[in-house]
């Protein structure tokens, strides 16, 4: 009884980050702001929810999948935000006008541009 | 008009949850399995009216994501194991597409 509260609870802690991950995804400004909205239904979200499962089911043979699951999602989900993020910035996508700073190579504020352009110096 | 359409979705969203967590009668994983699919509705909102080429790549990323999930809880509901098997095959396979489609927005060969 207090396994199938416990897991219950899991349950609703995943689906509750999955569906204000998906509002960010829907309302922020930005493509980097967006991925990182969307990354938190990743880590929090959907492995929450088979970590709830998990607790659901026990030591069985779809409580190991499950397991199974949330170590692939671990492992694959970080690398394949990193890239998309590397390649949306490299790809030439601007960042939205309420941005602050910017120290990528070849952003407004690197060290690099600073360095060849010496009007910036006060 | 800005606040007025805040409003609108707010009423939307609220009008949703009522209707699912008060009036449908079924049972609890039904109703997360619907609040699931709504989820999935609105990626699919950010894949087909996407501005940039990149918020699509993000979308099919975090729907695959979703969808696993949601296999979880109709596996959990139909009290199968087999559909997990699905589940760990999604998300090999939505990796590599999110890496090739990633590779192909950088503007380099699939064999660089």
């Amino acid at each position: 009884m207090i396994r199938h509260s416990i897991g219950l609870a899991f349950i609703w802690l995943g689906i509750a980050f999955d569906f204000l991950g998906v509002l960010g995804l829907l309302r922020l400004p930005d493509v980097y702001n967006r991925l990182q909205a969307g990354t938190k239904c990743i880590t929090f979200g959907s492995a929450g929810l088979l970590f709830g499962v998990f607790i659901l089911k026990g030591f069985t043979t779809f409580g190991f999948k499950v397991l199974l699951g949330i170590a692939f999602i671990f492992l694959t989900s970080p690398v394949a935000a990193h890239a998309i993020a590397r390649a949306s910035r490299r790809s030439g996508i601007p960042l939205c006008a309420e941005s602050v700073i910017d120290l990528y190579p070849g952003g407004q504020d690197s060290k690099e541009d600073a360095a060849h352009a010496p009007t910036q110096d006060p | 008009m800005r606040i007025v359409r805040w409003l609108i979705g707010v009423v939307i969203l609220g009008v949703l949850a009522y209707l699912n967590f008060f009036v449908l009668r079924a049972p609890l994983l039904v109703k997360f399995i619907n609040v699931s699919l709504f989820s999935a509705l609105f990626v699919l909102y950010r894949v087909v009216f996407g501005p940039s080429p990149a918020d699509r790549v993000i979308a099919v990323d975090i729907l695959g994501v979703l969808i696993i999930g949601l296999l979880a809880l109709i596996g959990l509901f139909y009290d199968q194991g087999f559909f997990m098997d699905i589940a760990l095959i999604w998300a090999l396979l939505s990796f590599v597409a999110s890496l090739a489609l990633a590779k192909v927005l950088e503007g380099r060969k699939l064999d660089d």
